[in-house]
């Protein structure tokens, strides 16, 4: 027996465990098949799929190209309300982010802070979109709000995982310097924290752009409502134009992001 | 004006030599000042204003003080759809996962040789992913008909783009020494694959997965609205029918099932990596 065939025996035997996790995700598979039930369509699904094939790749170009109320200014719409809602939010973010940062407030005021954030995230996007429609009622002001609120969980935590982490060793050589509060914040605390913070709000105006389709289910702005419009009527032509201006949208706004993000990242 | 322009011209020093050096001003300002302009135009094109908020703000508690106290009655007809969701999360995110390995393969640079089979995986990662899962789920349940299958298919497919993205950009930046060790040994590929590079990426991959299908459960709610099955379809009907009572009930059960898996899967994610 040389030293190879030693070492093999010593290695920890993990068969009975991997065989349980084997058997636990099987019956977790074969509990949810049942979800999958291939009943009424048949031939008309079929049909269908080649009709929404052929409208995406012959996109309404009449849509697609009028700058007054087509696909373009949709897009604007949409890139406002992703723009405005991402800034309202995060600067709602802010103050939770510190309320909620364990070494700016101590360990309660952070505890009740994160389960408030919390209780925010937990409400799904569509139905802040039908309270805020009271509030200011249909249109992209309601979509822009929910933007923001829908932002808020995602944003203070992150920005409170920034906050903890600041070195602290900065301000105290400021504070031996004899530097007075503002000036401890100024060149202290906010060139510590600038660029993740930018970072994570660039990151989730990114996310919003994807996220303001869902704002069209109930009516409150954005280029939601007309597309699930032209899919429900079956205008495919009309569909496909706004689902290119939109992929086109969303590929541009990553790409930008990405780059900003690299170079925020590398200082 | 003259001194706005100076903002962006570089100041000069004089070194103790004599010699003049222009140091370049930062852009922020500029930055800073493309962003306002920015929002100024975008807060006028949305119709925002802060008088409304304050006038009507009180509006925005009326739907969440008709949801309570939530309707307990009605908690039985909650589950099945409930449990519904769940499934075809589970499956969606299972079997998106498994199609997405070999394309992950496909993509990543010091696995693949050819130059168009990467291009192209790496452009249907990309598509799918920007592809809204409300648009997907609302194709799959014109070809589908109405129901989980729909759901599931759209489930499966954002768990596609996701979760193969972050499995490719994993394989390329794993070590491979083992691999070339288990080729020079004579093993062939798939061999030199599944015991040098599968160990280094699949804590990660199994992390990611769970973290999807986290976010898949709540994504799930919404597909509902669009006739994709599972609790988001009783929603909607309740909510048109204004039994907020009942709304309040689904959203606490829903906070319920959602916060039991986030607490697994964070649990198996922090054993994992």
């Amino acid at each position: 027996m040389n030293a190879m065939q030693k070492q093999l025996i010593l290695e920890p035997k993990s068969g009975r465990y991997k065989l349980l996790i084997f058997i636990l995700i099987l019956t977790a598979l074969l509990w949810s098949s049942s979800t999958l039930e291939f009943s009424a369509s048949g031939m008309g699904g079929a049909v269908i799929a080649r009709n929404i094939f052929l409208g995406i790749f012959n996109p309404d170009t009449a849509i697609l190209f009028n700058w007054q109320n087509g696909v373009p200014f949709l897009l604007l719409e949409t890139l406002a309300i992703a723009f405005v809602g991402t800034l309202v939010g995060s600067i709602l973010a802010i103050p939770l982010a510190f309320l909620s940062s364990q070494n700016v407030v101590g360990r309660p005021i952070s505890y009740v802070t994160s389960l408030f954030i919390m209780a925010i995230r937990t409400i799904p996007v569509f139905v802040y979109g039908l309270m805020f429609i009271r509030v200011t009622g249909p249109g992209p002001f309601a979509g822009l709000l929910t933007m923001a609120l829908a932002s808020v969980g995602m944003l203070s935590k992150l920005f409170a995982e920034t906050i903890e982490e600041l070195d602290t060793g900065i301000i105290e050589s400021l504070d031996a310097a004899g530097c007075n509060g503002f000036e401890k914040i100024r060149y202290g605390v906010i060139p510590q924290l600038a660029s993740d913070f930018l970072s994570t709000v660039i990151y989730r105006f990114d996310m919003n752009i994807r996220d303001v389709a869902v704002l069209g289910l109930v009516g409150a702005g954005g280029i939601g409502a007309p597309l699930i419009f032209a899919m429900n009527s079956h205008r495919w032509n009309e569909a496909g134009a706004i689902i290119i201006g939109l992929i086109l949208l969303v590929f541009i706004i990553e790409w930008l992001s990405t780059r900003i993000r690299k170079k925020l990242a590398r200082g | 004006m003259h001194q706005l322009l100076n903002a962006f011209k570089p100041t000069e020093i004089t070194l103790p030599n004599g010699k003049k050096v222009l140091e370049p001003k930062s852009p922020v300002l500029l930055y800073v000042l493309l962003v306002l302009a920015l929002t100024f135009f975008f807060i006028e094109l949305t119709g925002f204003n802060l008088q409304t908020i304050q006038r009507r703000g009180h509006q925005f508690f009326v739907l969440l003080e008709n949801m309570f106290p939530p309707n307990g009655n009605y908690a039985p007809s909650v589950w099945v759809p409930l449990i519904d969701t769940v499934k075809m999360s589970l499956l969606g995110t299972f079997i998106g996962a498994m199609i997405s390995i070999p394309f992950a393969l496909l993509a990543s640079t010091n696995i693949t040789k050819s130059k168009f089979l990467i291009l192209f995986s790496r452009f249907l990662f990309s598509l799918i992913r920007t592809i809204p899962t409300l648009v997907t789920a609302l194709v799959a349940t014109f070809i589908l008909g109405f129901g989980t299958t729909a759901g599931t298919v759209a489930i499966a497919l954002f768990t596609f783009g996701f979760v193969g993205k972050l499995l490719y950009e994993q394989i390329e930046t794993v070590d491979m020494g083992a691999y070339e060790a288990v080729e020079s040994m004579g093993g062939n590929k798939s061999r030199a694959f599944a015991v040098a590079i599968i160990p280094q990426v699949m804590p990660r991959f199994l992390s990611n997965t769970l973290f999807c299908f986290e976010g898949n459960v709540r994504h799930a709610a919404i597909l509902g609205m669009v006739g994709a099955g599972g609790i988001g379809l009783i929603f909607n009907t309740q909510l048109a029918l204004r039994n907020y009572g009942n709304v309040g009930m689904i959203l606490m059960m829903m906070f319920a099932v959602v916060f039991i898996i986030e607490v697994i899967s964070r649990f198996t994610r922090s054993k994992l990596v």
